[in-house]
């Protein structure tokens, strides 16, 4: 595809990373379900091992049909790379495990999902990781709490479950300045509504399972690397990122940095934090989510349309105390969302329901389309109560940092009529009343 | 590795990557020289795959380029004049040079200067004269951002070039803007963008060069690529009475066909 410039977004969104299969002509993406790849011969075995050669060895550490999904993201997110992984979670944790050790920090957005709270704040710190969580618009917040030992900076483009947008150029040049790079969750916003490398980001992950899948169907994450920061003369000045720009052991004495000027993080995050905790995503995961992402402008474009409506409506009722949605002047990021997300805040969202808790139990249990579980970015309408489900391990002075409450409920808007979500919304808000009558 | 090479400003660190081995120069060296804002990471599988197989290798950062100090050399001859400096640093008596785009003529111009120093020539994405668009230099001049996604975008003929460099996973066009971007940045001085630009399509001395070659000469060529086009090298082959190989890419030819480049540098080897 030759020209002066890079093919579109939607067109990248179906042809990036995949051509006509050469073997056998085979126009989608062939799934590769086989653990290993034969070799030619003995000394090609030894230059694939050896990165003389590029290619595919054992399907922990590649396989081609995720290397499709990984260029895809790539070329979407605007990075030189990914690296798909077998959840959002497993994404988080390679990143940090490709920078951090025992004796590093870490600072966070306190606008975290549930499970990213919990890995940071628990179970890393068993680790000897430590994290300090700042709120996501406190920018002194996060210049204080860097240390000598911090590794990265770290926040949610939308966090979980306010929807504080993450002013990632500020952040950024706070974490440039200090030879440190930002990671972000991209999650609830995908490339398409916000692509966080031009706004200087460095690191982005996504949960693959919500939107980029969009159908509810299977778990992955996906590890999006910039090529933009600059490991070796970041630790040249703050000696922070030996993994990168030092000797390693465990691969033969390579520099990562000196292999790959931009890629030397991936390269890393592959040859380390996948190979040996082995959190690799099955070929056909990867084929599913790869099926999503074709449709994914189409879609995001409905969810955003569907979102608008819901929340006009939520913000008339009687019944509603509160609607977060950044596009509202009532919300507190609605500047910087303006700013940073044109093309929408997404579809999922949440607000406060007056009444007790028992009003929000009728509620839940009212709804008929709307599916009460615990994901979001799915092509079907979901609620979710959080105080007792995702976030239910933090108490309240922790939910209260996250801002939010015990009536809180978080929709995600699927792509249904809008109508029939807002009737549904009715008859559950009626519902809600009456239980409180 | 690291070494100290003269220059027409005096001695200057250099930055090679030696392919994950110590240099031998006792072994037979192979230096790689890279093509406009770039660097040596544009050959590390070939460059592996060379110091696994009994070479000595030189991929070199050209001065002021990544990891090599000093100021970017203004012409294919300064930096041809640099080349025989660099091997006499490296303590090498003879080599073989391959060089990419700008690189290759660089490469050529050095194997005239000192061919008894030189065993074989290998030139990959290459073509004389290797003349830019006046409009693309005006837009590097002006606009160097913009102007490296149109270069970048022109130097890739697919969007699915596999298995990918330097391995799965990788989004070729991201790694060569996000290249291209860090070396630009890496001289605030300097538009190093309009620099190599402007060497490339100054040199003039392409026929004259070849004339005082002694040396087997081999071309690799990307059967799509925009940027030199493959029947733009050939005045050049017939002079230097070049062997041509041409594999399926564009003018990223080492990134986008890495296995059949790596064959096309083993013939030339052997």
């Amino acid at each position: 595809m030759p020209g002066s410039s890079d093919p579109g977004f939607d067109t990248l969104a179906l042809h990036a990373g995949a051509a006509p299969d050469p073997a056998t002509g085979a126009r989608a993406v062939p799934i590769h379900l086989t653990t290993s790849f034969v070799f030619d011969s003995s000394e090609h075995a030894a230059s694939l091992f050896n990165m003389e050669r590029a290619g595919h060895v054992y399907s922990r550490l590649s396989n081609p049909t995720n290397a499709v999904l990984e260029e895809r993201v790539a070329a979407l997110e605007g990075g030189v790379g990914a690296i798909a992984t077998a959840s959002g979670q497993a994404a988080l944790h390679l990143a940090i495990a490709t920078l951090a050790g025992a004796g590093s920090h870490i600072v966070s957005s306190s606008a975290l999902y549930g499970g990213s709270h919990n890995l940071l704040h628990y179970t890393l710190a068993r680790f000897g990781i430590a994290t300090t969580f700042v709120k996501p618009g406190d920018i002194d917040g996060w210049r204080a709490a860097i240390r000598p030992d911090t590794k990265l900076l770290f926040g949610e483009t939308l966090g979980n479950p306010g929807l504080d947008v993450l002013d990632i150029p500020t952040v950024a040049a706070l974490a440039h300045a200090h030879d440190l790079p930002l990671l972000v969750d991209s999650t609830f916003t995908t490339p398409w509504l916000m692509k966080p490398f031009e706004h200087g980001a460095d690191l982005i992950f996504h949960s693959a399972t919500k939107f980029l899948s969009g159908h509810g169907t299977v778990i992955g994450g996906v590890l999006v690397d910039s090529g933009q920061f600059d490991w070796d003369a970041a630790h040249a000045r703050s000696g922070r990122f030996a993994e990168l720009a030092a000797p390693y052991d465990g691969f033969h004495g390579m520099v990562f940095s000196e292999e790959s000027s931009v890629g030397a993080f991936l390269l890393r995050a592959r040859r380390e934090g996948l190979r040996d905790f082995g959190a690799c995503m099955s070929p056909h995961t990867a084929w599913l989510i790869l099926q999503g992402i074709e449709t994914l402008p189409l879609r995001m474009a409905r969810h955003v349309e569907n979102t608008r409506k819901v929340v006009a409506f939520l913000a008339a009722q009687k019944m509603v105390a509160a609607v977060g949605y950044p596009e509202l002047e009532s919300h507190p990021s609605h500047a910087l969302a303006r700013r940073l997300l044109p093309r929408g805040c997404g579809s999922v969202f949440s607000f406060d329901l007056r009444g007790s808790r028992a009003q929000g139990v009728a509620f839940i249990e009212a709804l008929k389309i709307f599916s009460h579980l615990a994901n979001v970015g799915d092509c079907r309408s979901l609620v979710i109560h959080p105080a007792s489900t995702t976030h239910f391990r933090m108490d309240d002075a922790a939910l209260a940092q996250a801002g939010i409450s015990a009536g809180t409920i978080r929709l995600s808007i699927g792509l249904e009529d809008a109508d029939d979500l807002i009737d549904d919304l009715k008859r559950a808000l009626k519902a809600a009343e009456k239980a409180g009558a | 590795m690291e070494l100290l090479v003269d220059g027409p400003q005096g001695p200057a660190a250099v930055y090679a990557y030696t392919g994950g081995k110590p240099f031998d120069a006792a072994l037979p060296t192979v230096v790689f020289i890279h093509g406009a804002l770039n660097d040596h990471s544009v050959w590390t599988l070939l460059a592996r795959w060379c110091a696994h197989h009994g070479h000595g290798v030189l991929a070199v950062d050209l001065p002021g380029h990544g990891r090599s100090a000093g100021t970017p050399l203004g012409s294919v001859e300064a930096l041809a004049d640099w080349v025989p400096a660099l091997l006499g640093a490296a303590g090498v008596a003879r080599a073989t040079l391959v060089g990419h785009s700008m690189g290759s003529l660089v490469a050529l111009e050095a194997a005239a200067r000192v061919p008894e120093r030189i065993d074989r020539l290998v030139m990959m994405g290459t073509a004389y004269p290797m003349k830019v668009s006046e409009a693309l230099l005006n837009t590097a001049r002006d606009a160097p951002l913009k102007a490296i996604d149109m270069v970048n975008a022109f130097a890739h003929s697919s969007l699915a070039a596999k298995p990918s460099y330097p391995g799965p996973g990788s989004w070729l066009r991201g790694g060569g803007r996000a290249l291209m971007r860090r070396l630009q940045a890496g001289q605030p001085a300097v538009n190093l963008f309009h620099h190599d630009f402007g060497v490339c399509d100054r040199y003039a001395h392409g026929l004259e060069a070849a004339a005082m070659l002694r040396c087997p000469v081999d071309f690799v060529l990307g059967a799509r690529d925009q940027m030199t086009l493959p029947k733009q090298a050939h005045a050049l082959g017939q002079a230097l009475k070049a062997r041509v190989s041409v594999v399926d890419a564009g003018h990223a030819l080492m990134a986008e066909a890495p296995d059949p480049v790596l064959a096309a540098l083993r013939r030339a080897l052997a």
